[in-house]
Formats: structure tokens, sequence, C-alpha cells
């Protein structure tokens, strides 16, 4: 499922990196620490953090992930939303839990 | 086929760029997509190690024909058993590192889960030096 559905159909917020909302989501990982992202995400999953600094963009991109949602409300600062835009990764929101975003995404994608 | 990159220790806005150089490069080379992808996992860890352990480093790499070699060197703090530091879970980061999600004792791990040869030494109070290999096995690449 491309991204754009996906976040239309979660009520996601769009940070940033419009440009990768085409590209389709197969699966997720949920993680707040970014070796364990290097070590066991794999290329177009989608994932889903509490982290919100600009290293997660670098993470995102060089594992050449589809997309990333922070939860729980928090929002990325404005050069992290900058460096979404310059890499392509989708950089998306929700007042949700890990647990409960990962859920819902996890039925739609299964 | 040479590139050199100085990173500064503690400047974590920069932490990944030169992983991220590194891998436009292979990709350019149109070096199997399997070896990018683990290369980029062990630089980025080796990378980070510096930013977040040490003072400055340098990090060269070398592309040739049939390999990568990555040679990392910094001056910091040193290791002090790198028996230990390779456990899964150990880590010396600092709690400002570990809340953002650095630090959680998996980067040397995941360095030697994607190099084909990794050597680490180390001298207390100078510096760590980190090799990283990886062969182009089933695709050599032209370097014309």
């Amino acid at each position: 499922m491309k991204i754009s559905e996906l976040a239309d159909r979660l009520g996601l917020i769009l940070y940033g990196g419009s440009s990768g909302i085409d590209k389709d989501a197969e699966g997720g990982y949920c993680s707040d620490l970014l070796s364990d992202v290097m070590g066991h995400a794999h290329a177009n999953q989608v994932w889903i953090t509490v982290q919100t600094h600009k290293n997660v963009i670098a993470v995102a991109s060089l594992k050449e992930l589809a997309a990333v949602i922070i939860v729980q409300g928090l929002e990325p600062a404005p050069e992290v939303i900058v460096q979404s835009e310059a890499e392509n990764i989708p950089l998306l929101g929700t007042s949700e839990s890990a647990f409960e975003i990962a859920g819902k995404i996890y039925s739609i994608l299964k | 086929m040479f590139f050199e990159y100085s990173i500064e220790g503690g400047n974590f806005a920069q932490a990944g760029s030169t992983s991220s150089q590194v891998k436009k490069n292979l990709k350019q080379l149109n070096v199997d997509g399997s070896v990018i992808k683990r290369t980029v996992v062990a630089l980025y860890e080796a990378e980070v190690n510096i930013v977040a352990h040490a003072f400055r480093g340098t990090i060269i790499v070398e592309i040739m024909e049939d390999k990568i070699h990555i040679l990392l060197n910094d001056e910091g703090p040193g290791i002090p058993d790198i028996g230990k530091a390779m456990e899964i879970g150990f880590s010396t980061a600092s709690p400002e590192v570990r809340e953002m999600g650095f630090g959680a004792g998996m980067g040397l791990s995941n360095m030697k889960n994607n190099s084909d040869e990794l050597h680490i030494s180390s001298k207390v109070g100078q510096g760590t030096r980190v090799e990283i290999t990886n062969y182009f096995q089933a695709k050599p690449v032209s370097l014309q």
C-alpha cells in the first residue's frame, strides 16, 4: 500500500518528505534504538518511533525505509523536516502510541 | 578509488553523512545492492562511534575492483576491552547519547554482522582503529 493511502486511512500528519509518499510500504518496524533499526529493519518498511531528531532521517535514508511515523504527538524540529524533504523520506506523525499505530498498520498490511 | 573524510566528535548533526556519501559512490559504481546495504550498516555504526566517543577521526575509503576497504582512525578514549565491547548490550555511551537512541550496545555486533572482515585495535587514551572489508564477490565493479 502506498504511504499516501496509509496516511489517509490512519489520519497521519505529514510533516515533510511529501515527494516520497507514492512509495509502497512493505511492512513496518517499531523501535527507538537506532542500531536496532540499522541491524534489523528492511528496505520499504515504515519505521514507528518516538525519536524526533535529524539522525532518524539519516538512518531511514541509509536503510531505504518507506517512511517514518513519529508517535505520541511528538513533533520533529524544523531542521528534521528540511532533512526529510532533502532525502525524500515521508515524515509522518500521530497522537497515538506506537502500540496502537503498529497494530493498525499490521492489520492493514498483513 | 580513494575518498577521505574528517569526522568531528560530538557533531551528531553530521553523523551518517560519510555513510550516505559512500552509499552514493557505491551505487554509481553499480555495486551489488546487498553489498551496499551491509557496507552502509557497518560504516554507519563505525562513523557514529567516532561522533559519540572520540574527539575527531578520519575515514579512508578505498574502492577496488573486487572489494571496498574502509579504515577509520580516531583520536579518543580508546576501548579497554574490545571483547567486552563486542557483547550485545554493552555500552559506555553517555545518557544524552542514549536518549537519542544511540548507545544501545548493538553497534559493534552490527559492524561484525555486516562486514566480511572486521579488525578493531585500540590504545586506551589514544584512540581506536577500525578496518572494514567487504567483497563484491558475485559482481566485480569497473572503475573506469
